[in-house]
């Protein structure tokens, strides 16, 4: 019994993996187009899109068969000859911006953006009015601060 | 001067506050749909059992407000959401099924084991009705009011206390 524990414990663990479809992926999934450029474009895009399934993954990167059908709908809409924008915001209309891994600048987003900008203007006013300082101080006065 | 001193301090100190909260919130990783108050998008599945027809945004226009059960025969909770849903058909509710990445065989025998409560069931071989509607997983049940407009989304299996709930919207969308 005590052998069969471990065993089952794995058993247990990989059920998950029973809750699958066993249909074959989606055409498109992995096959590439054949077009390398509209290919290029379709990794481009598949790269900045969550994969909803495993929220960590970018489709490009995940095998969950969720993420198998979206790479198929976004190399099938750039076939169409749809601008890759234009399928992100596909996306972002059905998911919001959750789907969406290329940061925009929208209400509840622009501290993101504009925090940084005001950290530098602040750490380049401080640094402006120390060197000002010293230099308007002299050499005497850098020498005695060294000494300290 | 001596104040200043604990400026960058307590700007540390807070921001590990709040990391640390949200540290201990409760994970959400649920994805609502963006198409609540949306039309449903134009579609048409071809039947996913031998019993039942297959389903298309038509299906929905009727004038009367309906159930999505997005779900499949390899869901683990599709099982349990099984009897709360037969319980809805009880009370006259009309559940249309959209099975993803699903065998016709397969459904057929998840119909016969656990029942039927649809009047029809489309096949989503390639989940492109589920992107469509912004739907992130299965089991997910939409409310569909009678014009075809999306007015609700459940996320994960329905429970018996979700059963009134979805009554009361579904009386609110007719």
């Amino acid at each position: 019994m005590k052998r069969a524990l471990p065993l089952l414990a794995i058993v247990s663990l990989s059920l998950p993996l029973a809750a699958q479809d066993d249909l074959p992926p989606a055409p498109y999934a992995y096959t590439q187009l054949e077009d390398p450029a509209e290919e290029a474009e379709a990794v481009e895009l598949m790269e900045t899109l969550r994969c909803l399934k495993c929220q960590s993954q970018s489709i490009a990167d995940s095998d969950a068969p969720m993420a198998g059908d979206m790479r198929h709908q976004v190399r099938t809409r750039i076939a169409a000859g749809q601008e890759p924008e234009e399928i992100r915001q596909w996306l972002v209309d059905r998911y919001g911006d959750y789907v969406s891994y290329a940061p925009r600048v929208t209400s509840s987003t622009w501290p993101l953006f504009a925090i940084p900008l005001l950290l530098l203007l602040a750490a380049g006013a401080i640094l402006w009015r120390r060197i000002g300082r010293k230099s308007v101080g002299g050499p005497d006065q850098i020498n005695g601060e060294g000494d300290d | 001067m001596r104040g200043k001193m604990w400026v960058p301090l307590m700007l540390f100190a807070f921001f590990i506050g709040v990391a640390g909260y949200q540290l201990f919130q409760p994970k959400d990783d649920q994805i609502p749909s963006a198409m609540i108050g949306r039309a449903l998008p134009e579609f048409e599945l071809p039947a996913a059992s031998a019993t039942l027809p297959g389903v298309s945004t038509a299906d929905f226009q009727d004038g009367k407000p309906k159930l999505l059960n997005v779900w499949a025969s390899w869901c683990l909770p599709c099982i349990a959401e099984a009897p709360h849903l037969e319980s809805l058909k009880e009370e006259g509710v009309e559940i249309i099924g959209v099975a993803i990445r699903d065998k016709r065989e397969d459904v057929d025998e998840f119909l016969a084991t656990h029942g039927n409560p649809y009047t029809r069931i489309g096949a989503d071989d390639i989940s492109a009705v589920q992107l469509e509607i912004g739907s992130s997983g299965v089991p997910e049940t939409f409310v569909i009011d009678g014009e075809g407009n999306i007015v609700h989304q459940h996320i994960g299996d329905v429970s018996a206390r979700d059963v009134p709930r979805l009554l009361e919207i579904l009386k609110d969308a007719s």
